[in-house]
């Protein structure tokens, strides 16, 4: 017994007592194997960062990056003092919050009635459409945004005028487009997540249920005392995993919803990216772009680590690190 | 007495849980039809019926004027298809191929590097050096501007991709490998000969992510490619149709369309339904490779 243990050991160090070069050597064709991904991270992921640098300058493009001016945090302060640091920070997490509150609780409420649901095709066709526009591109679903929110041809109005109210204008209007975007999100997502929460249901024991049926539960309360427990772990680490990402927008969304240049709704649609994507490609405002980067891949970060924290004291072996 | 009025209780209940089910389901999937039928309503209607009565789900006079000017002039839209398919094609084939192996390899428990390795795929999801540092790499110092590589390259891989692959490689028993490695096999041979074979189920779904990747592709090509490069990608093409009047009015141009007879509204949704179509149609029969994918790489990834 004890020498089986003693080779297992071995052979799950197989390397252990080789000098670094050796063990380069055996793991030459693996290495080999693994050198396209290590080579495409290190180009497209590792290289840009130094980059960053550009949020310590005050980029001029006739110096180039090296020669313009070091301002240490000077374009943190001006970003700090404008208020716009802050404005993007509120509408990114509050926006990312709602996304994750609202779109986990109707996922699950989706997933459950699904499971309730006796028709097989009725379910198969349900699940069919409601995963439909998760396959799109951001591209089209700005346009079937448009085809509802147009002032002059959009849906919306046309079922306004005809049941005698004014007409609204809705692209001008910044007050709406947190619910426009929060619904949209909503429209687009809930049927790709309630498939985890659906794969999670379908994984209980259906002896549970069958004995609950027994003892006379109904579907309510068999919803309520055995399903909603049995996804409340799955839930929570989820919850945490997305709230990792709390400071990260969705770009295409919001971009092709609100518009290129439609800068009257920026006070309640600007996302940390989209004020990144304007400093690059419209105003050429390099180190102020990288500023707010650096500052949402440094605080992003730390979220990140308190998330996983989290994940770690709920369920260790979900948890990232 | 009370048993029976309990169970007519439980049976109204459970009625009224039913009739909840079907109704919301119900309307939600409609929800998600809608706004399709919407566009193709659309596309079919006379430029003269949208300015009088708006959008409509179905066209109160129908047309196929807008379809006519798209096809009787297809550089653009046929550029974009062979654009897009060229990306597609190769952009999995060989994004596949490397998360593939990557995927493997990093499951190999005799590979010294996996842990070192993985987490430099990992950390790049936590840090990033943002869009500007990027777009500069990709335009000043990798000369992509205007390449069509700039839009192939960045999609090949994603640590989300590779992550699934190795927690779908992780069901596979690692006594495979170590007995073809006993019978002298070497680790790419055995990737190629034994592990790929086994794996179709877990190849085909992340083949699909990465393809649907590519053909819903914008944002790298509205970053890199200009407008004036005449064969864009499908999404581009369509991103310039939709935010532009002047890319409709050159195409209907080109079709010797008098500009004010051009319906700009009607091509906008025509376009549409061609660069979605496939897509649409191809959607019922991959979309359980999609479900098998989420269920595998969700709450591990």
């Amino acid at each position: 017994m004890q020498e089986i243990e003693t080779i297992r050991v071995k052979q799950g160090t197989p390397y252990a007592g080789i000098s670094r070069t050796k063990r380069l050597w055996n793991n030459r064709t693996l290495l080999l194997m693994s050198a396209p991904a290590i080579l495409f991270f290190l180009i497209f992921a590792y290289l840009p960062m130094p980059g960053l640098y550009l949020a310590f300058i005050k980029y001029n493009y006739s110096d180039g990056i090296f020669k313009s001016a070091f301002v240490g945090f000077e374009n943190f302060r001006f970003l700090i003092i404008n208020g716009d640091l802050w404005r993007l920070t509120v509408n990114t997490i509050l926006y990312n919050l709602a996304f994750i509150l609202l779109g986990n609780v109707l996922q699950i409420f989706v997933a459950i009635l699904l499971n309730e649901l006796r028709s097989k095709l009725f379910k198969k066709i349900a699940q069919t459409l409601m995963f439909l526009p998760y396959f799109i591109s951001a591209v089209l679903i700005g346009l079937l945004a448009y085809n509802f929110l147009s002032y002059d041809y959009g849906v919306l109005n046309s079922v306004l005028v005809s049941m005698g109210f004014d007409p609204v204008k809705t692209y001008s209007n910044p007050q709406i487009w947190p619910f426009i975007i929060v619904l949209v999100y909503l429209w687009q997502m809930t049927g790709y997540g309630s498939i985890i929460y659906f794969a999670a249901i379908m994984g209980l024991d259906n002896e549970i249920i069958e004995a609950a049926e027994i003892d006379g539960a109904n579907a309510y309360r068999r919803i309520i005392h055995i399903i909603l427990p049995w996804l409340k772990p799955t839930f929570i680490i989820l919850l945490l995993f997305s709230l990792g990402g709390v400071l990260k927008g969705n770009f295409g969304l919001f971009y092709n919803l609100v518009g290129a240049s439609n800068s009257i709704l920026y006070p309640t649609t600007d996302i940390i990216e989209t004020y990144v994507f304007r400093a690059l490609m419209n105003n050429f405002n390099f180190s102020t772009g990288s500023a707010v980067s650096l500052y949402q891949s440094l605080f992003g970060f730390f979220i990140v680590i308190t998330c996983n924290w989290f994940v770690k004291k709920t369920s260790p072996e979900n948890s990232l690190f | 007495m009370e048993n029976t009025s309990r169970s007519i209780r439980n049976q109204t209940t459970e009625k009224a849980v039913r009739v909840i089910s079907y109704g919301f389901i119900g309307l939600f999937s409609l929800c998600c039809l809608l706004p399709f039928l919407l566009v193709l309503g659309t596309s079919f209607s006379t430029e003269n019926a949208i300015q009088r009565y708006g959008f409509s789900f179905w066209p109160r006079e129908m047309t196929t004027f807008a379809y006519r000017i798209v096809f009787e002039n297809p550089d653009y839209i046929v550029g974009a298809y062979i654009v897009t398919f060229a990306l597609t094609i190769v952009g999995t084939a060989v994004g596949l191929f490397i998360v593939a192996m990557t995927g493997y390899v990093l499951q190999r428990p005799d590979y010294q590097y996996r842990n070192k390795i993985s987490f430099l795929i990992y950390f790049t999801t936590l840090f990033s050096g943002g869009l500007v540092p990027f777009y500069l790499l990709m335009t000043q110092y990798l000369d992509l501007k205007d390449n069509y590589l700039a839009v192939l390259l960045p999609g090949l891989l994603s640590p989300f991709l590779i992550i699934m692959m190795k927690s779908f490689v992780a069901s596979m028993p690692h006594a495979i490998t170590e007995s073809a490695k006993i019978d002298g096999a070497g680790d790419f041979t055995i990737f190629m000969r034994l592990i790929l074979p086994m794996t179709t189920p877990a190849l085909a779904t992340i083949g699909l992510f990465i393809a649907l990747g590519y053909w819903n592709e914008w944002y790298n090509s509205m970053l890199f490619l200009s407008p004036d490069i005449k064969s864009r990608p499908l999404q581009l093409y369509l991103y310039n149709v939709i935010t532009s009047a002047e890319a409709i009015k050159t195409s209907a141009a080109a079709s010797n369309v008098p500009l004010r007879d051009t319906p700009l509204e009607s091509m906008k949704m025509a376009i549409a339904i061609v660069a979605t179509g496939p897509i649409i149609l191809l959607f019922p029969f991959i979309q359980r490779f999609f479900i098998k994918g989420i269920t595998v790489g969700a709450v591990k990834g």
